[in-house]
């Protein structure tokens, strides 16, 4: 019996032994990924963002270095804090904070204490960070803007939201990502690949070189670089022209689609949300709900056209046989119809589709809708008929262009119509309102702009898009397909005579460029605010569509500016500066730029409720020729305190 | 031919044995020193092959030797241990160390074997009889004289090992009460940190009652079982006491740890933590030797020393561990059936003790390194990082080799 003791002993000891390490090993997993956890540290390696150039080449957005002052608090040697805070301009009440933050997070891993350091507020630093134990410096690649404008078209750089990074194995908490504008739609392009490198760590977190020897490691991918299809010059002009106005202004070139402007007033320098002020800048513009300068208004805002729709119901009657270019309708300063509704109308006399078109005649479009919409028995097959010509142009849907924000707008159908009149009951002249671009129809500046240069090309349209060259890549092949219209052809010459007097006798007569044969429209669109509780009509929306030179066009464009009138009053100068701007590269027509650089809307604005301390922020050039051409406004503007500097 | 008849005799199972564990033992110091720059593997290699001449030595010493010279063998290492009080040299807050230049040497890896061979030499000298209380008294004493000279350096862990030598004592006739009484012993203590200490005692007083019943008429012994029901109260309250009075914070946490009492992954539970995730995340296999993240990334505390074994479990996994478990134990036992088959007894209890000191430091220092044993310096036999350690297990497992080996030549 006493010589089993120490066997059993050791029997029983080591069987307990084994099975522990085999509930540790193999019943327990959690132990794997503890060690994994613990063990290896994985290490971005973040590349350049590509760079956005114009479509002539010029650069528009590169990249800037910043620098992250790090710090390890255990590291911290008798330092000298006076000459530290003073060399960072930071508060000694602010260092001790920051220190003691960062020791709550880790005393032996670094923590950012100061982020987004610029060049010069760094260089002063770095002659020094050697002097300072326990401090060090982390670069980091920042977008530089060498243009204050065209903000609504680039975007912003932001930190990824969390909810992406579940979504997205990509991005990690605190990656930057592309919000907006190009950089949200060229996402992929421009930020290019990070790189990954597993790190081994030991127990004290320091790292101790790569995990076997690199075998995971991926090197990363530099962005590439982007062209535009913007001219900067275009942009910048229109975007002078825009100042104290609010609206949106698209210019596309026909024979390709590609957008030559995009511009939303108000807007805001681009170099404000970049560096140590980006947050306080956003916050700012973000809540200015009345200005609205993150509002994409020549992609987002959705009007009922007015007059520019016209040109459509023009086409669909021809196209439909119920009206040839000799129909004549005689307008009685409107049009009549059912029940003692009235149409009002500036017009009198005969009118054929090419009067009918320059003196934009109520009564004439009134009527050929009728005629097209009557021409079936059942208005409700007959509107489907002619919302298919309608949505031909691109219309009433989203037309698959390469920004990240848009609007539907609407062209309605017997679907609509049923909806609002689920009883039945509805004729041609219940709807008559679409005929003139009012009633259900419903448009963006950008869906005008293509309709113009849907109309210019005569019968087709390429899906409007604004990147011209990605370096080593082809462009999406929907942007080079062509969409044709249900409208014949033979159809557009006739309208586009038209469309060419209304610069030689009619609504535009006073806008011509000499030597540039523009074919343009006037429009105006209602609009109603809710004031004080009360619906009250609001001076209507400026509209005017064009395109130029008649044969040949090389522009069309679109111009929305919000309560901004007759059409003919500010779009249509607009409409003619642009396009004199886009084909000659100068201006004759000096007296509508300075007209229009002098208009200023602020007064209509300030009815809606006042002006929003972000609202004035409308851009003002600084280097702008324009500026000197301003006559100064004896309005006092309160200077709004924007920081675009990135100090502190 | 005295070489010709060692080769003959010597029980070439267990030699076979130590040289893998020996071999195991550096490639895993090997990887987990890999990182580190201080020349630990090399100079664990020179210490492996500096045991090549120990063992020839110790092979051609005449086996008498050992038995004659017991009691001064003995001597000397109390002596040792006793200079270190004087001369010892102080690394991590333990006066262990001989300082020979850079080199230094830690006696009481040594006074194990001594103390094997001064109480073997004790039980074989005279006719003893271990239920002689006074036979008791001096054997124990032999036992605790260098436990006495240990414990204060402080090395509670080296001062553990020497518990096993009950259990020598017990084959060689240690009456069975002492045997009960330390199991009960170390229940009731484990009890009492788990519990509160009135739970205990009512535990006590319920299983006393429960034998006074279940017992036998003639055994029921009221005033014995009461005198027990008081001595149980006084351990468990003195444990309590000492746990809470005289242990210092750090001896708390490790116990409480290892209860689960206390959750703290990044201080006093730090080593157990790391250690639990090193084995737990080898898995069946293991994660190849030289591949191990947590031994690569010194996680571990003392991995080549204390821990060597988180780097088995890492490495190679399940199957590894089992290994090494399989080969420690197939030493332990054979090591115990060659001292059953001892002519002298003098051979056997050193046989046994030998077995026992070698298994009680494997069955604590695994034990704790899985963190079924609270956290105390005892190292790995054979694995470990260290000449000393190294040197004295060789010496004590070669002493008694060699006896083996001249019980045939004297057949």
């Amino acid at each position: 019996m006493r010589k089993v003791l120490l066997p059993s002993l050791i029997i029983i000891a080591a069987s307990l032994l084994v099975i522990r390490i085999f509930y540790l090993q193999i019943i327990d997993d959690s132990f794997k990924l503890k060690s994994e956890n613990n063990a290896i540290k994985v290490k971005y390696d973040y590349p350049e963002r590509g760079y956005i150039y114009d479509r002539y080449g010029k650069l528009l957005v590169a990249n800037q270095a910043s620098y992250d002052i790090m710090v390890i608090p255990r590291e911290i040697k008798n330092i000298d804090t006076l000459e530290f805070c003073q060399l960072l301009n930071v508060t000694k009440e602010d260092f001790i904070k920051k220190i003691e933050k960062a020791k709550i997070y880790s005393p032996r891993l670094p923590s950012v204490f100061l982020a987004q350091l610029n060049k010069s507020e760094f260089a002063a630093f770095q002659e020094k960070i050697r002097k300072f134990e326990g401090f060090y410096f982390q670069k980091r690649s920042l977008r530089d803007y060498e243009v204050d404008y065209g903000a609504n078209i680039f975007g912003f750089i932001t930190q990824v939201n969390e909810k992406l990074v579940a979504k997205n194995p990509y991005y990690n908490s605190g990656d930057l990502i592309g919000r907006q504008g190009v950089e949200e739609s060229y996402e992929d392009v421009l930020r290019g690949i990070k790189g990954v490198k597993y790190i081994q760590k030991d127990k004290y977190n320091r790292e101790i070189g790569s995990y076997k020897d690199g075998k995971y490691d991926t090197i990363a991918v530099q962005g590439e670089d982007i062209n535009l299809t913007i001219d900067a010059e275009l942009q910048k002009y229109g975007e002078e022209l825009m100042i104290n106005k609010r609206g949106g202004i698209v210019a596309l070139e026909p024979k390709t689609g590609e957008i030559l402007a995009l511009i939303t007033a108000p807007s805001y320098d681009p170099g404000i949300l970049v560096g140590r002020q980006r947050s306080k800048n956003y916050t700012l513009l973000y809540h200015d709900s009345i200005a609205k300068p993150l509002y994409d208004r020549g992609l987002l805002a959705e009007y009922p056209p007015g007059s520019p729709f016209k040109i459509v119901t023009g086409l669909v009657g021809l196209q439909e046989g119920v009206i040839n270019e000799q129909t004549t309708f005689m307008c009685h300063h409107g049009f009549s119809y059912g029940r003692g509704r009235f149409m009002k109308c500036h017009g009198f006399g005969p009118h054929q589709l090419h009067n009918g078109i320059y003196n934009s005649c109520n009564t004439y479009f009134a009527n050929v809708y009728m005629l097209t919409i009557n021409k079936y028995n059942n208005p409700a097959y007959a509107v489907d008929v002619w919302s298919k010509h309608v949505k031909s142009f691109g219309l009433g849907q989203f037309m698959g262009y390469d920004l990240p924000t848009g609007k539907r707008g609407n062209i309605p159908d017997s679907k609509t119509y049923k909806k609002i009149y689920p009883n039945g009951g509805w004729r041609s002249t219940t709807i008559i309102s679409n005929s003139i671009g009012q009633g259900e129809v419903l448009m963006t500046p950008i869906q005008l702009a293509n309709m113009m240069a849907t109309v210019a090309n005569q019968g087709y349209y390429f899906t409007p898009h604004i990147i011209k060259k990605i370096e080593g890549q082809k462009i999406d092949p929907k942007f080079t397909t062509k969409h044709e219209t249900t409208i014949d052809k033979k159809y557009y010459p006739p309208m586009i005579s038209g469309l060419f007097d209304v610069y030689n006798k009619g609504t535009a007569s006073r806008l011509r460029v000499e030597g540039i044969d523009i074919c343009g429209k006037t429009g105006t669109a209602e609009n109603f605010a809710k004031i004080n509780g009360k619906r009250t009509q609001l001076k209507d929306h400026s509209i005017f569509v064009a395109f130029a030179p008649k044969d040949n066009p090389k522009i069309a464009i679109a111009i929305m500016i919000e309560n901004g009138g007759f059409g003919a009053t500010i779009a249509g100068p607009i409409a003619s500066l642009m396009i004199e701007k886009y084909l000659r590269k100068k201006i004759t027509r000096n007296d509508l730029e300075i007209r229009i650089l002098n208009t200023s809307l602020r007064d209509q604005y300030a009815k809606l409720g006042g002006m929003a301390a972000a609202s004035l922020i409308e851009t003002t050039p600084k280097d702008s020729v324009m500026r000197a051409k301003m006559i100064k406004t004896k309005e006092v503007i309160k200077p709004v305190k924007i920081d675009t500097t990135q100090e502190n | 031919m005295k070489n010709q008849s060692i080769k003959n005799n010597i029980d070439w199972i267990s030699v076979i044995i130590y040289i893998t564990l020996v071999i195991l033992g550096w490639l895993n110091i090997y990887s987990s020193s890999l990182s580190s720059t201080d020349g630990t593997y090399e100079k664990q290699f020179i210490f492996i092959l500096l045991t090549i001449p120990l063992i020839f030595i110790l092979l051609f010493v005449d086996g008498k030797f050992y038995e004659k010279y017991a009691s001064i063998i003995f001597g000397v290492a109390l002596l040792l241990l006793a200079g270190l009080f004087l001369f010892g040299k102080t690394i991590a807050g333990q006066r262990c160390w001989y300082a020979i230049g850079s080199f230094t040497i830690q006696p009481s890896e040594f006074a194990k074997a001594a103390t094997a061979l001064a109480l073997a030499k004790y039980l074989s000298d005279t006719q003893i009889n271990l239920k002689d209380v006074n036979r008791q008294v001096q054997a124990l004493a032999i036992v605790f004289l260098p436990v006495i000279l240990i414990l204060p350096q402080p090395d509670p862990g080296s001062a553990l090992i020497y518990s096993i030598f009950l259990i020598v004592l017990y084959r060689e006739g240690l009456p069975s009460w002492y045997i009960w009484t330390g199991f009960i012993a170390i229940l009731l203590f484990v009890l009492t940190l788990v519990l509160e200490p009135v739970y205990v005692i009512l535990l006590a007083l319920l299983v006393l009652i429960g034998l006074h019943f279940k017992g036998r008429a003639v055994d029921r012994n009221i005033i014995l079982s009461g005198i027990l029901l008081v001595l149980i109260s006084g351990f468990v309250l003195s444990v309590d006491y000492v746990f809470d009075n005289v242990f210092k914070q750090h001896h708390r946490d490790r116990f409480n740890i290892l209860l689960g009492k206390t959750v703290d992954m990044k201080g006093i539970g730090y080593n157990t933590n790391q250690s639990e995730i090193a084995i737990g995340s080898g898995g069946w296999i293991g994660k190849g030797f030289l591949e191990g993240t947590q031994t690569k990334g010194g996680f571990v505390p003392e991995q080549h020393t204390d821990y060597i074994f988180t780097t088995v479990g890492e490495e190679w996994g399940f199957a590894g561990s089992l290994v090494v478990i399989a080969l420690f134990v197939g030493l332990f036992l054979r090591v115990i059936y060659l001292a059953e088959r001892q002519k002298t007894k003098f051979s056997r209890v050193y046989g046994y003790c030998v077995a026992g000191i070698l298994f009680i430091h494997f069955f604590v220092n695994i034990a704790m390194v899985i963190g079924i044993f609270p956290t105390i310096g005892v190292p790995l036999p054979f694995f470990s990082y260290g000449g000393s350690g190294l040197w004295g297990f060789t010496i004590l497992l070669f002493i008694f080799l060699k006896m083996d080996a001249n019980k045939v030549n004297e057949w």
